[in-house]
């Protein structure tokens, strides 16, 4: 089977989703973050499990996604932002962060630890994303397109090649969780 | 083998390395990034066709984001059994209605800890759509593709999720 049939297949998709979701719950779990405490902790800058967690994804994320485009296989998907949607609705979801204490995929993680008010935080996601799509025709036309960016990407918007802005953040990244070791955050 | 998956917890360094590895496959046999608040939306939309019908399906946003059982919907599923199957090995499964930290600032109410859940989780909904994505989606996904717009969300998903939580609990740091 090629990967243009595996990618085409919808049923095998389905499975194919259920299992990406089942090895993400388990190491959400394992790493700590389904807890409410640690990533409340996380907000109060007293336990940076998941910062730790998020920039090792991100490492080794980027590394291997940049060595599979150059390779051919895969496919970036970026989308543009704006300040209208990228920041306003930031701020709106870090909002909703600090009070339900779980975000989508960890709230869902989080019901399969126990956590009922992760539960009904799931709830009010599902009631959070209605809201949006009712009014979506207004913001889209008010607020979402607003300031667009000028770039889709970060080595687009610096006018470099990918490759050294992948080698300047995984300086960067590799510097952080040194600096939290150093420091015993 | 068998001990590494009834341990309590992974060094976060460990489970942070084994999700960007996951996220390889994801791109490799599904052609697309890993993102958690699409199935959430996907909830939404089936529920709304539920009770209204073509109405619902002929609303903008369904046009765009159709509302179905796909690789995003069975990926929170996934997530579900997942941490569960984690915290069942390690037994740590426990059923916690108020999380300790809220009840030391807040009181044991639960009624109280489910009000500012659902409240949260109807922003996070809500935020989550109106920037194009969530903490997986942009904090991960697509931070990890340098993306500029995933880069700005996740500073604003912190900027505003350490703002709130230190007006809630008090500013903690240093």
């Amino acid at each position: 089977m090629t990967l243009e049939q595996i990618r085409n297949n919808p049923r095998l998709q389905l499975v194919l989703g259920l299992l990406s979701g089942i090895v993400f719950g388990f190491l959400l779990q394992k790493g700590g973050v389904t807890d409410y405490d640690v990533i409340i902790g996380q907000l109060l800058l007293t336990d940076f499990t998941v910062v730790k967690v998020m920039l090792s994804a991100v490492l080794v994320g980027m590394i291997g996604i940049y060595a599979l485009k150059g390779a051919g296989v895969v496919s970036l998907h970026c989308r543009g932002g704006s300040v209208g949607a990228t920041v306003i609705g930031g701020l709106v979801f870090g909002a909703g962060f600090a009070l339900l204490g779980y975000c989508p995929g960890t709230a869902a993680g989080a019901i399969g630890t126990g956590a009922v008010d992760a539960l009904v935080g799931g709830i009010g996601i599902v009631i959070g994303a209605a809201l949006f799509a009712r009014a979506y025709p207004y913001l889209d036309r008010m607020v979402l397109n607003r300031g667009a960016f000028p770039a889709e990407t970060i080595p687009g918007l610096l006018a470099v090649r990918p490759g050294i802005v992948v080698v300047l953040v995984a300086i960067m990244i590799t510097g952080i969780l040194w600096g939290l070791a150093v420091f015993g955050l | 083998m068998f001990e590494w998956f009834s341990m309590a917890a992974w060094s976060p360094y460990i489970a942070g390395a084994g999700i960007g590895i996951l996220i390889w496959t994801v791109f490799l046999l599904s052609d697309h990034p890993l993102g958690c608040s699409t199935g959430f939306s996907h909830t939404a939309g089936m529920v709304q066709c539920g009770i209204s019908g073509n109405r619902a399906r002929e609303m903008p946003y369904y046009r765009k984001f159709i509302p179905c059982i796909d690789w995003y919907w069975m990926l929170i599923i996934g997530v579900v059994i997942g941490a569960f199957l984690s915290s069942f090995l390690s037994g740590t499964l426990t059923i916690v209605t108020v999380p300790p930290i809220f009840a030391a600032a807040f009181g044991p109410d639960v009624v109280l800890r489910f009000a500012v859940a659902l409240l949260g989780g109807i922003l996070i909904g809500l935020g989550a759509r109106w920037a194009g994505g969530c903490t997986s989606g942009h904090g991960i996904s697509g931070t990890l593709q340098l993306s500029l717009a995933s880069w700005v969300a996740a500073i604003c998903f912190f900027a505003g999720g350490i703002l709130v939580a230190g007006l809630l609990f008090g500013f903690r740091f240093p």
